[in-house]
């Protein structure tokens, strides 16, 4: 692309270096993202196909629980749920991850001992993202002194709407910063919530998913979940084309995890289709492309049981979210 | 029956599935005779994924029609019922062309199908009494049963008596807080569709009453074997069709109405037709001395 031609670094070093970056990349097509979005919706996916389709999406979930009313015994649930998704199924792939609020992460480390499923938490005053500089670090530094894996941060979106991109670059940094083990183990994953939904035009999302990636985001999200709209197919091709851009033109590979109102596997496959023919097949991997979802699972599971048993399936028989 | 110079509307008929009216997801449809074989009318052809779609609304509109009042059940069913009334000749007519009955045995049929709702309206409030009591236990506790509804209940509506029949195997599910995927008479459906005009419009909640119009054969094995249907009324299946509903109906026990012998639908229903999609719940609470 021919913004690239500025080497990236400087980019970030003013305000204006950074408009001029985000600014100078080529608007979106509205109408032509929907219908492509909307055409890639229509494909369908049927026996074999959508089986493998199935076990995939679930092996791409974040099973998520953001509530005020979360207590450790939920916690402890979705933990095990995670591990064995459908209790009488030995076949039915873990999922990728549980997500959680920081003061529940060791916990969540606890339940998961090794079983291989990471524990993400989000952070930085979520969901508003709205306190100082100071209080977001200290917040990562929690989760990720308490296990974290993953840190799931906000931007803030103040800031970005009223033009101010070098704070949200610096506070994405400073962030990314405190996700660092200094040595003592692997450093957390920085997934960058975008918010899309307040975020009001494609052009912000595509301009937002850059700001994020140049400031050192391992991932970038769609969605609080607290926010209507949430994911919606669009924004996520948006966001697809973007680190399909971002690693044409740097070489670093960027994940994106759409989060929020994807409820039914026919929505999860969507998305699969959707990852596969903007990004490629290289995302379609639990370590590049996630799902933050929650009741999404049961309705996986009772696809899955559906195609091995041919007859429809009843969430009675499935474990409560 | 047009009057020259004027264009036929010919009409196309849908599903009644969730409060709303959605075409089959397969888009078929099927021809419409009347007993003469007549074209009266095109009907759907509900498939089984739009069985599915209404065991969802059905399933959805559980919590919120189980949870209403009996006094309110019975006053919904009696608005029903004078919705019904209200399209009394429309009703004669279908019913007139569905079982080559006189006119005046068609109205008869149809004040009898308003009766049948009233009659079952009026045990909204009273089936409580009869199928729940309070128990003497050895033990400083109340011992209360009272009755519960069962769930989603797919029923298979009988081919004959196409209003009167249709109305007398629904009431009895709904009124006591059920909700239902009713799949009508294959033969006569028009009716049935009729009927969900009746419905939509008598403050019944969206996806109490699910309606497909189609094929008993196709549909009945999907319903009889989905795990989140609770109940099944066999009653319009043919013996062969039916005993293999059963089977798969025994697959999570789901209750089963099977009426033995042809069913006279103007004789007075008793409450075998309630009872048979009623459970007993049973609580210990202390008296507290």
């Amino acid at each position: 692309m021919s913004t690239l031609t500025t080497p990236l670094a400087e980019a970030a070093s003013s305000n204006a270096a950074l408009r001029a970056l985000l600014h100078g990349l080529p608007g979106v097509d509205r109408v032509g993202a929907d219908q492509r979005a909307a055409m890639l919706g229509t494909r369908s996916i049927k026996t074999t196909a959508k089986a493998r389709a199935i076990d995939l999406a679930i092996s791409m979930v974040d099973l998520t629980t953001l509530e005020g009313a979360d207590t450790r015994g939920k916690v402890r649930a979705m933990c095990a749920k995670a591990v064995r998704p459908d209790p009488g199924d030995p076949s039915v792939p873990k999922v990728a991850a549980v997500c959680v609020y920081p003061d529940l992460v060791e916990q969540a480390v606890q339940a998961l001992g090794r079983s291989g499923v990471r524990v993400a938490s989000v952070a930085t005053a979520f969901p508003s993202g709205r306190s100082s500089l100071g209080v977001k670090v200290e917040d990562t530094a929690f989760a990720v002194a308490a296990g974290a894996h993953e840190i799931d941060m906000v931007i803030d979106r103040g800031a970005f709407l009223s033009g101010d991109y070098r704070k949200v670059y610096e506070e994405i940094a400073a962030v990314k910063a405190a996700c660092a083990r200094d040595g003592e183990g692997e450093d957390a994953h920085l997934k960058v919530i975008l918010e899309t939904g307040e975020l009001a035009t494609y052009d912000n999302v595509r301009r937002a998913s850059w700001l994020a990636m140049l400031a050192g985001a391992d991932f970038i999200k769609t969605s609080t979940g607290k926010v209507s709209p949430a994911a919606t197919l669009p924004v996520t091709l948006v966001m697809l084309e973007a680190v399909r851009d971002f690693r044409a033109g740097t070489g670093r590979m960027v994940g994106v995890k759409p989060a929020g109102g994807i409820r039914t596997t026919k929505d999860a496959i969507k998305y699969l289709v959707l990852v596969n023919e903007t990004a490629g097949p290289d995302w379609l991997d639990p370590a590049w492309f996630r799902l933050g979802a929650s009741s999404l699972v049961n309705d996986l599971l009772m696809q899955r049981q559906k195609m091995a048993t041919g007859r429809y399936a009843g969430p009675d028989y499935f474990t409560l979210d | 029956m047009t009057e020259p110079g004027r264009l036929a509307v010919r009409k196309t008929y849908k599903l009644y599935i969730g409060g709303a009216f959605p075409r089959s997801e397969s888009g078929r449809s099927y021809a419409v005779t009347s007993s003469k074989g007549d074209f009266l009318a095109n009907a759907a052809r509900a498939s089984r994924k739009d069985a599915r779609d209404a065991v969802s609304a059905a399933r959805k509109a559980f919590p919120g029609w189980s949870g209403a009042t009996a006094y309110n059940r019975g006053q919904i069913l009696y608005r029903i019922a004078e919705m019904l009334e209200g399209r009394r000749a429309q009703f004669a007519a279908e019913v007139a062309d569905a079982d080559g009955v006189s006119a005046r045995k068609a109205g008869e049929l149809v004040d009898a199908a308003v009766d049948r709702l009233v009659w079952y309206a009026g045990w909204s409030d009273k089936i409580g009494v009869l199928r729940g009591s309070a128990n003497p236990v050895a033990g400083p506790y109340f011992n209360l049963s009272s009755a519960e509804p069962t769930g989603v209940v797919a029923v298979v509506a009988p081919p004959m008596g196409p209003l009167l029949g249709l109305v007398s195997v629904i009431a009895p599910v709904i009124v006591t807080g059920n909700t239902c995927v009713v799949v009508a008479s294959e033969r006569a459906p028009l009716p049935a569709i009729t009927l969900a005009e009746v419905l939509a419009t008598s403050d019944l909640p969206g996806g109490v009453v699910n309606l497909l119009t189609g094929r008993a054969a196709e549909l009945a094995p999907w319903l009889s074997a989905h795990m989140d249907v609770n109940a099944v009324d066999l009653t319009g299946c043919p013996d062969e069709l039916a005993v293999a509903c059963e089977k798969d109906a025994a697959e999570n026990l789901k209750r089963v109405l099977r009426p033995a012998g042809k069913v006279d639908w103007l004789a007075e229903p008793g409450i075998e037709r309630m009872t048979a999609f009623l459970e007993t719940k049973t609580v210990w609470h202390p008296i507290g001395v």
